[in-house]
């Protein structure tokens, strides 16, 4: 690493919303990664702690990640101008693509290569979901509450959505609140 | 004249329904809109049959294939829902009120907790929430892969279909091979099976 650089910062809403559509464009399957290299690696708009702690509230706030994390990093320099800049560099441009793809999808479709190859796509991505899945069950290990608590939970998430289809508010009131109440006990127990 | 695989109608109530449905599961979206989507799935598909599962599962796959946040699949089904009842304009409304339901919940309530959840991160609270959600998402992203992956039931002629999810998923569990490899492999792969 070198010295400590220059603290740097968007010019302008333009620059958020330029900055967004840019980053946005380049993260095929994913822009998390992209983000942290772009506003932190390249830009530096944020350093590496101000990411993390910014991604832990992305993270626990509803909605998708990478939207929250673009929403709060425009705030933070523009205010509402600045969020509302980022949120829209971050979907205007990508939502225009993905239209032309399905409306090229819908003439090219029938096909039956390009039915085939779609499938073929979707399994990668049920493949995908499930191994991030598994990941992030390692991450499970530094969970305060021990792997017989978590691992169980999580399986009864996969029973309650897959087998039983419940709707998704049961299974979050039910198991999240299961979860939640648990962890607080045990980090309540354990607070120096 | 659209030719889509469905006929629907629908009415200002349906709507309504649509977008408020949209606007509960933003507020459910912990993790991603991707972990609701099997609620959209029952919603959509079971339920109300306003889309088709083949439609479902492209949705997540060309949204997948493109670059950009994955919360645009929302945004195709939406689309498709609109191309079902008739026509382009039908499909524009449903971009929008799809987009607008899933975004505006979360992105207001991430907009007013950011600055305080910033600020008490210490909090016991806020630390007993997050990490007490932590064994959901790894369930929804499993559960999800399962549905995503069960729309081929066929054993018989799918199993080809099964073993790249298979080998998909461990290739992204035991490397870092990028995404988009696998997906052009996938693509490929799929192009010349027979259907």
């Amino acid at each position: 690493m070198t010295t400590e650089a220059p603290r740097a910062r968007p010019s302008s809403p333009l620059d958020l919303f330029l900055s967004f559509t840019v980053l946005a464009l380049q993260g095929f399957g994913g822009v998390l990664a992209v983000i942290q290299r772009e506003m932190v690696d390249r830009k530096r708009w944020l350093t590496r702690e101000e990411f993390i702690e910014d991604f832990a509230v992305a993270q626990i706030m509803p909605g998708p990640n990478v939207v929250n994390l673009a929403l709060m990093i425009g705030d933070r320099y523009y205010g509402l101008r600045g969020a509302l800049a980022a949120l829209a560099g971050m979907l205007c441009l990508p939502l225009l693509l993905v239209l032309a793809l399905a409306v090229l999808h819908a003439h090219y479709g029938a096909h039956p290569g390009v039915a085939g190859a779609l499938r073929g796509m979707a399994a990668v991505s049920a493949g995908m979901l499930a191994a991030t899945g598994i990941k992030l069950a390692a991450a499970l290990s530094t969970h305060p509450l021990p792997a017989w608590m978590t691992l169980p939970l999580a399986t009864l998430c996969v029973v309650f959505v897959v087998v039983l289809k419940l709707p998704l508010a049961y299974t979050l009131l039910i198991l999240g609140g299961i979860g939640v109440a648990l962890t607080y006990r045990q980090l309540k127990r354990t607070r120096p | 004249m659209i030719v889509t695989p469905l006929h629907i109608v629908l009415s200002l109530a349906d709507w309504l329904s649509l977008f408020g449905h949209f606007m509960l599961l933003s507020l459910l979206s912990v993790g991603g809109a991707i972990s609701t989507s099997s609620e959209m799935h029952r919603y959509l598909v079971e339920e109300h049959h306003w889309l088709t599962q083949t439609q479902f599962n492209d949705a997540i796959a060309i949204a997948q294939a493109a670059p950009g946040p994955n919360v645009l699949f929302v945004a195709l089904m939406g689309w498709n829902v609109g191309l079902n009842a008739g026509s382009y304009v039908a499909a524009m409304a449903g971009v929008a009120v799809t987009m607008l339901g899933i975004m505006i919940p979360s992105t207001t309530l991430t907009y007013l907790a950011a600055r305080w959840g910033h600020r008490n991160r210490e909090l016991l609270g806020v630390r007993a929430f997050k990490q007490g959600m932590a064994p959901l998402v790894v369930g929804l992203m499993v559960s999800v892969g399962l549905i995503l992956g069960s729309a081929n039931h066929t054993w018989a002629t799918d199993w080809p279909l099964w073993l790249i999810s298979v080998v998909a998923g461990l290739l992204i569990w035991r490397t870092r091979v990028h995404l988009l490899w696998l997906l052009a492999a996938g693509a490929l792969i799929g192009w010349f099976l027979p259907v």
